[in-house]
C-alpha cells in the first residue's frame, strides 16, 4: 500500500496502514536524531545549516537569483550595496548577490565530486598498503611520494593543458592530489591498528583478508577517514577557488567565487571593495559550514570519543 | 637496527626520486597541439621550428632526451631559460633563498601556533579554551589565503592609507625592512597549516588519552603535564608529523599565491611566468629542485617516524 493511500486512510479515521506507519516511524526517527544532534552539537548544526544553504542555493539558482548571471544592468556600474542590489554590482554593472548564488554550483559540484574520488582512492591505496605490506606498499608508497613531492599547481596545470579546461578535469586534478595526500595519513592510521591485538586474534582465527579489512581496520580508521574528508571537503572548495583566482577554473562568464576575487575584483577593489569582499565570504562561509559539521559528526560517529574526561 | 632501516630507507628514496624525475620530464611534453609551433609563433624563441625543436631536445627519440636530461642535470647543468637565454640553475640560485625562506617561517609559525593550542584544547576538551581554540582553528582553514592577503593589501589602504612594501629588500640592504617584509606573507600561509596541524593533534591526543596506560600514568598519580606531554603527545603526534610532511608541498604550493600578490622573486612565481610563457627548461628545473627537496624531506619524516615510534618498522 503507498505512502499517499496509507496518508487517505487515517484522514478518514480508519487504522493506519503498517507500511506507512513504518516510514512515518523512521522519520520521526530521523527528525529526533536531528534534534539531538542539533542540540548537542549547535556548532555542528549551524555548519550543517550553512551547508544546506549552500545546496540550495546550488539546486535552484535560478529561482532565488534575482538577475542571470551575466545580465548587465543598465546604469548600475559598481554600485555599493543597496536594497536593489544586496551586494552591490560589479564593474560590468551585474548584481553581485546573482553571481554568488550561481558561483555555489561550482563549489558544489566540483568539491563533492573530487573529494569522494579522492577519498575512496585514497582509502584503497593506504590500507592495502598497511595490510598487505611487502612489495606492494614498498611500490605503491614510492608512486606516492613521487607524487606527493609534486607541486600541486603543476599537476592541475598539466592535467588540465592535456584534457582541455573545463568542471570534469578541474575534478578529476584536485582529485589526483587529494586521494595522495590522504593515502598516507590513512596508511599510517592503518598501520597503528594493525598492531592491536584483536586483528592478531582474527589472524589466529583465520579470518580471510577481506574479513578482516572490512570488520577489523576500516571501522578503526573511520574517523581519521571522517575528518580527512571533512577537512578535504573544504579544502577541495578552496583549492578550486584558488585555481580560479589563478585563471584556470571554470571558463568565464559562469561565476566562480574565486574567479570573482581576481582580475576585475583585485583592479577595482579600492574603489568597489565590496567586490572583493563578498565572493571571500561566500567561500570561508561555505567552508566554514562543512568543517563545523564534519567536525559534530566526528564527535558524534566516533565511539571512541564521546564523553569521557 | 635503526642504522640499517635509515640505510634501507635512504635507498627506497632514489625510486621515488626517478619516478618523480620521469613525471618532471614528462608533464611539459603532454600540452598538446604542436606547442613548440606556438611557441614559435607567441614567443619568437628561435628562428625556425628546426632550430626550436633542436633547442628544446625535441628532435630525437624520447628514451634518449630523458636520460640526456638526467645526467645534464644530475652535473648541475638545467638548461637556459628560453626566456631570459641565462642559465636555469643561476636564476633558481636566485630565488630559491627568498623561498624557502618564505616556506621555513610559515611552517615555524605553523607549528608555534599548532602544537600548544591543539595539546591545550586536548587536555581540557568542552571547556571554553577548547571551544574557542576549535572555532579559530576551523576559521582558519576557512579563509582562503589569497582573500585574506588581498584584504590585508586592502583594508588598511581604505582605513588608513597604508600600503605594503612593493620592491623586495635584501637582507644585506636592510635586514629589520627584510623579514618584515617576509613575516606577513609568511604568516598567512602558516595559518592554514596550524590550523589543520592543531586540529589533528587535538584529534589524536583524545585518542591516545582514551588508553589504559594513560589511565594507568594518571593512577600513579603522575602530574598531568607528565601524563599529556610525556604518554599522550609523544603517542598522538606521528600522524601529525606525517602531516606535517604531506603540509610541506601545500605551503609550496601556497607560495606562487602569495610570491604573486606580494611581489616577491621567489622561485614559485618564477615557475607561475615559465608556465605562461611556455619556458619549458625553467619549468622543468624548477619542479626538479622542488621534487628533490620533497623527496629528501619525506625521507626525514620517516626517519623521524621510526624514532618516535619503536613499533613502526618495515
Amino acid at each position: 500500500m503507498s505512502a499517499t493511500t496509507s496518508a487517505t486512510l487515517e484522514l478518514n479515521g480508519a487504522a493506519p496502514a503498517p507500511a506507512g506507519a513504518r516510514r512515518r516511524a523512521t522519520a520521526i526517527r530521523w527528525a529526533l536524531a536531528v534534534v539531538w544532534f542539533a542540540r548537542a552539537k549547535p556548532l555542528g548544526a549551524i555548519g550543517g545549516i550553512i551547508v544546506v544553504a549552500m545546496l540550495i542555493m546550488a539546486a535552484f539558482a535560478e529561482q532565488i537569483a534575482p538577475y542571470p548571471y551575466d545580465e548587465t544592468i543598465r546604469g548600475a556600474r559598481m554600485r555599493p550595496p543597496s536594497s536593489a542590489h544586496w551586494l552591490g554590482t560589479d564593474n560590468l554593472s551585474r548584481d553581485m548577490w546573482s553571481r554568488i548564488v550561481y558561483g555555489a554550483r561550482v563549489s558544489v559540484t566540483v568539491g563533492f565530486a573530487a573529494i569522494a574520488l579522492a577519498i575512496l582512492a585514497a582509502t584503497a591505496i593506504g590500507v592495502s598498503c598497511a595490510y598487505f605490506g611487502g612489495l606492494w606498499d614498498l611500490a605503491a608508497q614510492r608512486v606516492v611520494d613521487a607524487w606527493l613531492s609534486f607541486p600541486v599547481l603543476v599537476i592541475i596545470l598539466s592535467v588540465m593543458a592535456v584534457l582541455g579546461p573545463g568542471r570534469l578535469n578541474l575534478i578529476v586534478s584536485i582529485a589526483i592530489i587529494g586521494a595522495a595526500v590522504n593515502s598516507r595519513v590513512i596508511r599510517g592510521a592503518t598501520l597503528t591498528v594493525m598492531q592491536s591485538q584483536f586483528v592478531e586474534a582474527a589472524r589466529a582465527m583465520g579470518c580471510g583478508h577481506v574479513r578482516i579489512i572490512a570488520r577489523h581496520l576500516l571501522p578503526n580508521v573511520t574517523a581519521t577517514i571522517i575528518i580527512l574528508a571533512t577537512i578535504g571537503l573544504g579544502a577541495v572548495i578552496l583549492a578550486e577557488s584558488a585555481l580560479s583566482f589563478l585563471g584556470f577554473g571554470v571558463p568565464p562568464p559562469y561565476p566562480s567565487w574565486g574567479a570573482m576575487l581576481s582580475g576585475s575584483g583585485r583592479t577595482y577593489m579600492l574603489r568597489a571593495p565590496w567586490m572583493a569582499v563578498w565572493p571571500g565570504v561566500a567561500i570561508s562561509l561555505a567552508v566554514f559550514g562543512f568543517n563545523m559539521l564534519g567536525d559534530a559528526l566526528r564527535d558524534v560517529l566516533d565511539p571512541r570519543l564521546r564523553g569521557g574526561r | 637496527m635503526l642504522k640499517r632501516y635509515l640505510l634501507r630507507r635512504l635507498l627506497v628514496a632514489v625510486p621515488s626520486l626517478l619516478i618523480a624525475t620521469a613525471i618532471v620530464f614528462t608533464l611539459p611534453r603532454l600540452i598538446p597541439g604542436d606547442a613548440v609551433q606556438l611557441m614559435l609563433a607567441e614567443t619568437s624563441y628561435a628562428k625556425d621550428l628546426d632550430e626550436l625543436r633542436a633547442k628544446l631536445g625535441l628532435d630525437r627519440p624520447f628514451h634518449v632526451q630523458y636520460v640526456e636530461w638526467l645526467g645534464r642535470a644530475a652535473r648541475g647543468d638545467l638548461g637556459e631559460s628560453l626566456w631570459t637565454r641565462r642559465p636555469v640553475l643561476l636564476e633558481l640560485a636566485q630565488r630559491l633563498p627568498v623561498t624557502g625562506e618564505l616556506a621555513l617561517y610559515a611552517t615555524i609559525i605553523a607549528m608555534l601556533i599548532a602544537l600548544p593550542v591543539g595539546v591545550l584544547a586536548a587536555a581540557r576538551q568542552d571547556s571554553v579554551a577548547d571551544y574557542i581554540a576549535r572555532s579559530l582553528a576551523i576559521l582558519g582553514l576557512s579563509v582562503p589565503a589569497f582573500w585574506l592577503a588581498t584584504l590585508l593589501i586592502v583594508l588598511p589602504a581604505i582605513w588608513w592609507g597604508w600600503r605594503p612594501l612593493t620592491g623586495y629588500v635584501e637582507f644585506r640592504q636592510d635586514p629589520l625592512a627584510h623579514v618584515t617584509q617576509i613575516l606577513l606573507p609568511a604568516l598567512i600561509l602558516g595559518i592554514a597549516s596550524a590550523a589543520a596541524l592543531m586540529r589533528l593533534t587535538r584529534g589524536m591526543l583524545l585518542e591516545v588519552l582514551r588508553q589504559d596506560y594513560v589511565r594507568t600514568a594518571w593512577a600513579k598519580g603522575l602530574t598531568e603535564r607528565a601524563v599529556v606531554i610525556k604518554h599522550g603527545l609523544r603517542n598522538a603526534v606521528i600522524p601529525v608529523i606525517t602531516l606535517l610532511g604531506t603540509q610541506l608541498p601545500q605551503i609550496l604550493g601556497g607560495t606562487v599565491i602569495i610570491e604573486t600578490i606580494f611581489g616577491l622573486p621567489g622561485i614559485s612565481r618564477f615557475l607561475f611566468d615559465a608556465i605562461n610563457q611556455r619556458d619549458y627548461p625553467v619549468i622543468q628545473g624548477v619542479n626538479l629542485l622542488v621534487v628533490s627537496t620533497i623527496v629528501v624531506i619525506n625521507l626525514a619524516v620517516d626517519a623521524l617516524y621510526a624514532v618516535l615510534d619503536p613499533r613502526i618498522r618495515y
